[in-house]
């Protein structure tokens, strides 16, 4: 029973239903090797295991009495700590919410424990989901488990590096310009970013409404799409999200193994010139051709916008973000500065004090773009970008079914590096981004180790609802590799 | 678009956030760098483009009926609060 | 003033649109409930939570617009106003900056004339736009700190922007007077300035008499009441003549109204407006209006109160005196409306509402006004209906009437049963009254005299007795006939 923590789904699922562990025993396992690597790691800022095994024994309960609920059910999933859990400490990596506890669940949370899954932990990130290293988190950084003094990706570090090394077999993340596929390439396991309304936002805390989305973090595509198919639906509390019927993602991945469609893919040049890693360059390269030699149609594509993609997202997210991020402000539940003299001491105070670096640049870039006499030059002109960035990839559904990119530019970079050079950090994003101004699904798969035995991520961008198009795409290949079952040596 | 410098001053202010005098000084630095990324902005000619506000086209949603829904017990309130008083949230007294 | 300015005046008024649950949450409002007791996570924007449109504030908003002659907008959609107050708990407001759901209308005013008991002049108030918006929740202020009640919060708001087309602040009253009375027609927000369902903001300026071009103008908050609104303009069309007339220019600025100092104060320069930051709400999708409900809504739209007196007037040949007390209260009208509907004698039935009732009510109210509503007494509309028709068909004399009246209005008795318990009814046996009559005419040989002398007057003297006899009993009208009878035949 050693190595439960490092097994999927499917073989958990069988083994608790034939009564060869309990998901007691199971969460002992995890919290065993959390205790074990967590001080190298530091994936959670927090977490409660007395709860997590108490959900654990009443899942064992259920299932003693033929009441399993779901598919999910005594399997413990990890939760980002932005989203809330009720009666937990939902911080966002922020000093601001030291000692804030949500009353309420967040939909996905609430859809999760309907399915059984144990919620446990609160992983780091972060500061409001504001960076691409987990560098920015009040609560320390967590490392890459591939290489420990390497930054393990961000926003969703905690999520990936805890999926990565054993801590947890799943676990949600957000994305807002690729918070869950990059950390997902920088740690070697699957990351999704579901279309923008497939998935809840409620109980989300809001970084970039318009571009936030929930997705899972997993080991394998199949846990993927179990994890994922737990969490979409429509939601009458998010205005945002969309009426779609559910599919059963993970049917069709069977399914598909049977009769495996051959679809077009598309490869946008801009996606592979300058600035792309040789490594990374070389190994997507492979795997293209690998698709094209199992028949899969290659198209060349162009997305001519890409390249005002950083400066788009950037401006549209920090202005969302920067309103978004008003309500805290010292009145009725964050931090409040101590001796304060006035109102406005309050609110100044209160935020310069409880907000991390990175959190004040972007709120300062988000009020300024927004601020009389910038709006049209910045974010009105960002919006209509941002509608022309959507048509290129509208074109190119036209001819393709799903579109291969490198996920990130580089592969894990060292702690540190990037973190006084916040515009070299945003370009990290630039393969991403577009995903989210556009509102689309995308995956980010392990399709191998560079020489220095860092993870690299390739990107399965789909159509609006192409989620299965793409967990199709990316199991095919899966299944055909070994990538999936390299583990980071702790 | 503006080559106008950010008037950090100004803006914190707007945004509430006090910053220290170093805060100040590096963050003028990297807004002026980030601003003049953003003139890439300026190649595209933006006439008649329609902005985009949301991710997809969803039109009229809302809550049917004006039916009350549950609410939240004021004593969660009051435990939230950094400070309270008689149920009510204190904050140092505002003049407006 | 001198007659050298002429003040032109905009107001913007908030009105609290009366829907059950708030405009982008589901928690519940009523006035006056205990602090922080209707309060959701979405209402306190705690982490995580998203707004949700209650489609009643469209509704009630779209009714209010038509009532006000706007157009009612295609699409409208969400912007966030971006400041800093604690009473705010997103620290953004959600308003309709760039696409109102309301647009353009205007409001019929009528102004005082040269006495009560003469109409004024009509004319309309040109609107700029109607917007939803949200409350935001409600300050109270001790000595030495602030007090948040956040249930006011999320409240939908209609912002009501006039054109600067108001001139005095006699047409600002005017102005207030009618629009509250169109909103109470409406039946959209219950308009109570003391309960803060109604409050107004007025941007005064002054220009050169014959002039067109606008004045710097001064922004006044703060006026929650009529009265207040009356004085403020006063007292800011008294300051800026004074700032102009020894030369200076007048600030453009943000002033607080103090009622009890009656002084308006600085709050803020031009220089230190807000920079409101407004962009579309990315949580909210638009709303595009279906034309089909904005025609049933036209349809089903009541009578505005002017159109209304009108009517009265015209088809009813009703007095402007009784009118214009009838029609400015839309219970009271609304009354009139079911009483003739049971028994049509206009005159008589709107003589009992303006008169008897008003009377009844405002000396069974607290304050001594008529703001005790008539749904909070026993009175029903069909007992004035039954009243006056008893009245006409000689059952009773006006006079009991009067008795059988208060005795309704006490009891919610309906008249038959007061006049039957009561044995009202009106007495015409003949030989009774003609006893009373000869003993009448002769007790009184001087009034005789004078009758037969012409003065047709005269006979009056001999009724008090007999009517004082019967109890009132008596039929006035059988009486006249009988005396005249009677004294004729002494020739």
């Amino acid at each position: 029973m050693s190595d439960l923590f490092y097994s999927d789904i499917a073989f958990l699922k069988r083994g608790l239903k034939q009564k060869d562990f309990s998901s007691v025993e199971l969460m002992k396992s995890l919290i065993n090797r959390t205790n074990l690597v967590e001080s190298k790691v530091k994936a959670f800022i927090d977490r409660d295991d007395e709860d997590a095994l108490r959900q654990a024994a009443e899942s064992d309960n259920r299932r003693s009495k033929n009441m399993t609920l779901g598919p999910l059910d005594g399997i413990p999933v990890g939760i980002k700590d932005i989203l809330a859990v009720k009666g937990q400490p939902l911080r966002c990596a922020s000093k601001m919410l030291d000692s804030y506890i949500s009353p309420y669940d967040a939909k996905c949370i609430e859809q999760l424990k309907n399915a059984g899954a144990i919620i446990w932990g609160r992983l780091n990130m972060d500061e409001f989901a504001m960076g691409s290293s987990t560098e920015h988190s009040a609560y320390g950084t967590t490392s890459n488990p591939w290489k420990l003094d390497c930054i393990p990706g961000g926003s969703s570090g905690g999520s990936a590096a805890a999926v990565a090394s054993g801590e947890v077999i799943v676990s949600l993340g957000t994305d807002t310009g690729g918070s869950i596929r990059q950390p997902a390439a920088f740690c070697g396991v699957v990351g999704m970013k579901p279309t923008y309304g497939l998935v809840s936002r409620y109980g989300l805390v809001a970084f970039a409404s318009s571009l936030d989305q929930i997705g899972p973090f997993a080991r394998n595509v199949k846990d993927a799409a179990i994890l994922l198919e737990s969490i979409v639906g429509y939601d009458p509390k998010d205005s945002t999200s969309l009426k779609v019927p559910t599919e059963n993602y993970l049917s069709i991945l069977e399914e598909s193994v049977k009769c495996q469609k051959k679809y077009t893919l598309g490869v946008p040049v801009e996606f592979f010139s300058k600035g792309l890693d040789i490594e990374i360059k070389e190994k997507v390269y492979k795997a293209i051709e690998w698709y094209q030699s199992q028949g899969y149609i290659i198209k060349e594509i162009s997305l001519p916008h890409s390249d005002l993609c950083v400066p788009v997202y950037y401006i549209i997210a920090t202005a969302e973000a920067s309103s978004n991020l008003a309500r805290f402000d010292g009145v009725r539940y964050t931090h409040r500065s101590k001796d304060i003299e006035s109102i406005d001491d309050l609110f100044f105070r209160s935020r310069g004090e409880g907000f991390g670096e990175e959190v004040k640049r972007r709120i300062i870039l988000g009020t300024y773009v927004l601020s009389s006499g910038y709006y049209d030059a910045y974010y009105l002109r960002a919006q209509k970008i941002r509608s022309l960035i959507r048509k290129d990839f509208d074109k190119a559904f036209q001819e393709v079914d799903a579109i291969i990119t490198p996920t990130t530019p580089t592969p894990a970079f060292i702690e540190g590096e990037k973190s006084q050079d916040p515009l070299s950090m945003y370009l990290n994003d630039i393969y991403t981004i577009s995903v989210n101004l556009a509102g689309l699904p995308a995956l980010s798969l392990p399709v191998g180790l560079t020489q220095n035995k860092l993870p690299v991520g390739m990107q399965i961008i789909g159509k609006v609802f192409g989620e299965s198009d793409i967990l199709t795409i990316a199991h095919d290949f899966e299944i055909n590799h070994d990538y999936k079952d390299l583990r980071p040596n702790l | 678009m503006s080559k106008a410098k950010i008037d950090i001053k100004y803006v914190a202010k707007l945004a509430r956030v006090q910053l220290s005098e170093l805060e100040e000084k590096k963050l003028s630095v990297q807004m002026n760098d980030i601003l003049g990324y953003f003139e890439k902005l300026n190649s595209i000619d933006v006439k008649d483009i329609q902005p985009m506000a949301h991710a997809q086209k969803v039109q009229n949603v809302w809550r049917e009926g004006d039916i009350a829904g549950s609410v939240l017990p004021k004593e969660l309130l009051e435990e939230m609060a950094p400070e309270s008083r008689d149920g009510q949230v204190v904050v140092p007294k505002v003049v407006e | 003033m001198s007659n050298k300015y002429e003040a032109v005046i905009g107001l913007e008024i908030h009105v609290q649109l009366k829907t059950k649950t708030k405009m982008f949450s589901s928690a519940p409002y009523e006035y006056g409930a205990e602090a922080n007791s209707l309060t959701d996570p979405v209402v306190l924007a705690l982490p995580g939570t998203l707004p949700v449109l209650n489609y009643e504030a469209i509704e009630l908003c779209a009714k209010l617009g038509l009532m006000l002659g706007c157009e009612i907008a295609d699409i409208c959609k969400w912007d966030r106003k971006n400041y800093f107050y604690p009473d705010s708990p997103k620290n953004y407001q959600l308003t309709q900056n760039e696409e109102p759901l309301c647009i353009g209308g205007s409001v019929e005013i009528e102004m005082p004339g040269p006495s009560r008991n003469i109409e004024g002049k009509h004319r309309f108030v040109s609107l700029n736009r109607i917007h939803l918006e949200e409350d935001p929740g409600k300050l109270s202020h001790t000595a030495f700190d602030s007090l948040i009640d956040f249930n006011r919060a999320g409240v939908p708001l209609a912002e009501i922007v006039t054109e600067p087309n108001l001139y005095s602040s006699d047409e600002a009253v005017a102005f207030l007077n009618s629009l509250k009375n169109l909103i109470l027609y409406s039946g959209v927000s219950n308009c109570d300035m003391e309960k803060g369902q109604m409050r107004c903001d007025a941007n005064i300026s002054l220009r050169a008499k014959r002039t067109s071009e606008l004045g710097t103008r001064s922004e006044i908050k703060n006026l929650n009441s009529i009265s207040n609104v009356k004085a403020a303009i006063e007292y800011e069309i008294k300051r800026q003549t004074q700032i102009l007339n020894s030369n200076h220019l007048v600030a453009q600025e943000t002033r607080r109204w103090d009622a009890n100092k009656m002084q308006s104060f600085s709050l803020r320069s031009k220089e230190e407006a807000h920079d409101y930051r407004y962009f579309p709400d990315p949580d909210l999708m638009p709303v595009v209006i279906d034309r089909a409900r904005i025609k049933e809504l036209k349809k089903a739209l009541p009578e505005s109160p002017l159109d209304r007196q009108r009517r009265y007037q015209k088809d009813l040949d009703l007095p402007y005196t009784i009118t214009s007390v009838l029609c400015a209260n839309v219970n009271l009208s609304n009354f009139f409306e079911k009483a003739l509907a049971q028994y049509d004698s206009p005159k008589a039935i709107a003589n009992y509402i303006v008169n008897d009732l008003l009377r009844e009510l405002a000396s069974n109210s607290k304050t001594g006004d008529s703001s005790l509503s008539i749904e909070a007494t026993k009175m029903k509309a069909g007992f004035i209906s039954e009243l006056v028709e008893v009245v006409e068909l000689g059952i009773i004399s006006k006079q009991i009437a009067k008795e059988v009246f208060s005795e309704m209005f006490q009891s919610g008795k309906n008249p038959k049963l007061i006049i039957e318990e009561k044995g009202l009814s009106q007495s015409n046996d003949d030989t009774m009254i003609k006893a009373l009559c000869l003993e009448a005419i002769a007790n009184n040989p001087k009034a005789i005299t004078q009758y037969k002398d012409g003065n047709l007057k005269a006979i009056n003297a001999l009724k008090g007795p007999i009517m004082k006899a019967t109890k009132g009993k008596a039929n006035p009208l059988v009486l006249d006939t009988m005396l005249q009878d009677l004294i004729e035949s002494l020739d």
